[in-house]
């Protein structure tokens, strides 16, 4: 297979549990990688800790699994130290919205280059099922035996709101639609941020009245509704809707691209 | 070209360091006493094209620093004790990885928010054992600006040859003072850069250890070299095993990399130490005291000696006990409750009197204080 070149098969099986929604998700990071035609020399990919955050190590190109919560902070100084590269980041709605969200809306805020995918499976599944920031609310988890009585975050909404150039949401039973705005975020000069609905069978699903990977797919498929449509409806009708669809798409000017007009204006007197 | 003189303050003088061993990356955040640095570095490193950041936090910024050493450049942040509290868990993922980075940290009065303008020596245990596990420790402490220029260009150069976080430990006192510094011919200032691989790229393993020094070479990223790092315990390949063969073989290495070498990483100065029966011990700010009090005391007919450490983790045991063995009493300056006192009592023979001339309130510790201490002077 074509794909093969990206990653290290050697490296497989990977650590993932059957019926995990991940591996998709890798697979349409690397088709929009494919798509773009970048180097591979010239790709790296940051991750932070738990279970989206090991793909890059199947994934030939230089990769980096940081400490938990941190990814973008190590890509904003990967892609500030060297503007040429295509800086991905790889992180989970525990690492990206819960410790690491303050690294994620001031990277939106300047607008840097780097593509953040967000593995969404609503769980922290690498430490066995606790809830996180984007679980939805009622949700059964080890830390809420009794039901999740917290709000989840919509990133979505916070990324355009902080100035991401690029933000969609899509689901691993619509895959098409995730690659391609997969494709379109790395497309963008500036800060990317797609997030991809994941299924956690096991810390998830056994706990939600959803025994197989395959009723969680399609409560992805029954729940999620188009931005388009969602305009139309009230906060009460979409309580625990998944919107999807491009939330943001502009062209400010990228981070590094203004860092090195500074340098030159420095360097050569006022322009 | 001639030797630089300059009135310059301690803080400027570690970004003068910095900058002529080759730094081109900061990241850091504002935190008093150490602002200046991050100051300096924003005005003078685009105009060499280098990069500077302020990100949203203390953590970030130890983050960005690591990022962008392993994209290929010397980078450095500065902070003081909250921050330097912040940063500890990626200065243990850099030691891990192996990334150089220098993290200069400007002592403050603590814990906690504590005293943000005063000078302390509380982090001396911290810059040993701040982050978990069971790391090796590189940490230099200047006592005067020239120092701050000399041990900055220092640190940068180890953290490459060594590939491992350097902590350049100063504080209050040594980070704002002015004083005039002669600074050496920039010819004669010999820069160190990570080494880099020769072999295919193909075959390249990011930890495989075929060099005497134990220590594996660094590529950028986008140099050609693909590669994959971790945090976990990883092998020469770079990825993760839990195998405890592998895991003792890359810890032990870690400390073995800097270990073999420690004989030319004690930096120190000494007076006066043949003609003496008693020996002052000190380092950063105090040992500016302890100068003035080893003075007053040679001027009033005692046999005091002094060493003054500059590096002080790896303890350079062996100097201590060199020192200190023929000696009737030996007094340890700092400006903390006792923290390096611990390690004097640890290498010296337990019959020999050890004193600690401490002081934790905030205030430069004096001469009278240390000279207090000593035996004879009334």
């Amino acid at each position: 297979m074509e794909m093969e070149k990206y990653f290290r098969v050697d490296k497989l099986p990977h650590i993932w549990c059957p019926g995990c929604g991940h591996g998709s998700v890798m697979m349409s990071i690397v088709k929009g990688i494919d798509k773009m035609g970048w180097d591979p020399e010239k790709v790296t990919v940051v991750s932070g800790i738990g279970c989206s955050s090991r793909a890059p190590g199947y994934m030939n190109f230089n990769t980096l699994h940081t400490v938990h919560g941190r990814p973008i902070a190590f890509a904003t100084g990967i892609k500030l130290a060297n503007p040429e590269l295509h800086v991905i980041v790889i992180t989970g709605d525990g690492d990206g919205a819960a410790i690491g969200g303050n690294h994620l809306i001031h990277a939106c805020r300047r607008n840097i280059g780097i593509n953040v995918v967000l593995f969404n499976n609503q769980i922290y599944g690498m430490t066995s099922g606790q809830y996180s920031p984007m679980t939805p609310e009622g949700s059964m988890a080890t830390t809420s035996p009794y039901g999740n009585i917290e709000p989840p975050f919509d990133l979505c909404e916070l990324t355009r709101s902080a100035g991401a150039n690029f933000v969609a949401r899509g689901t691993v039973y619509h895959l098409p639609k995730l690659d391609s705005y997969i494709e379109k975020a790395f497309g963008k000069e500036g800060f990317s941020y797609v997030e991809a609905i994941s299924q956690c069978p096991t810390y998830y699903g056994r706990r939600n009245k959803m025994k197989t990977p395959l009723e969680m797919l399609e409560w992805q498929k029954k729940n999620s509704i188009d931005i388009k449509k969602a305009r139309d409806l009230d906060s009460e009708q979409l309580k625990g809707k998944i919107i999807t669809g491009i939330f943001a798409e502009r062209d400010d000017e990228e981070y590094t691209a203004r860092y090195d007009q500074l340098i030159k204006s420095v360097q050569g007197g006022k322009e | 070209m001639t030797e630089r003189v300059k009135l310059m303050q301690g803080n400027e003088a570690c970004v003068e360091g910095a900058l002529d061993a080759g730094v081109l990356f900061y990241a850091g955040y504002p935190i008093t006493p150490s602002s200046e640095i991050a100051e300096e570095f924003a005005a003078k490193l685009p105009k060499v094209g280098g990069k500077f950041i302020q990100m949203e936090d203390e953590i970030a910024s130890m983050g960005a620093v690591v990022g962008a050493s392993l994209a290929g450049k010397k980078a450095v942040t500065a902070t003081s004790g909250p921050g330097f509290s912040l940063k500890q868990e990626i200065i243990g993922f850099a030691n891990m990885i192996e990334a150089p980075c220098v993290i200069m940290n400007v002592q403050r009065a603590g814990p906690s928010t504590g005293l943000p303008t005063s000078p302390a020596q509380g982090d001396v245990m911290q810059a040993r054992w701040g982050t978990h596990g069971d790391h090796p420790a590189l940490v230099l402490c200047p006592n005067s600006v020239t120092d701050a220029y000399l041990l900055s260009f220092q640190a940068v150069n180890w953290a490459e040859r060594f590939r491992t976080p350097v902590i350049l430990l100063l504080d209050e006192t040594i980070g704002h003072l002015r004083e005039r510094v002669i600074l050496p011919r920039k010819d004669e200032m010999v820069i160190t850069n990570r080494k880099q691989p020769h072999g295919a790229p193909g075959s390249f393993q990011p930890y495989d250890i075929t060099d005497e020094d134990l220590i594996p070479p660094l590529p950028p990223y986008g140099g050609g070299y693909r590669f994959h790092t971790t945090g976990l315990y990883h092998d020469e390949t770079g990825f993760p095993s839990n195998r405890p063969e592998v895991t003792s073989r890359l810890l032990n290495r870690l400390h073995e990399k800097i270990d073999k070498y420690k004989e030319t990483l004690f930096l120190y100065e000494t007076y006066g130490l043949r003609q003496a029966n008693q020996l002052i011990i000190s380092y950063g700010a105090s040992a500016r005291s302890a100068k003035a009090a080893w003075r007053i005391a040679r001027e009033k007919g005692l046999l005091v000696g002094l060493l003054i450490l500059k590096t002080i983790w790896p303890f350079p045991e062996e100097i201590v006990a060199q020192a200190g063995h023929d000696k009737n009493n030996i007094v340890v300056a700092e400006m903390n409750r006792g923290q390096l006192i611990g390690e004097v009592e640890r290498v010296m023979d337990k019959r020999i009197p050890i004193r600690g001339a401490q002081r934790a309130d905030g205030v430069l510790i004096t001469p009278e204080q240390i000279l207090a201490k000593l035996e004879g002077v009334n």
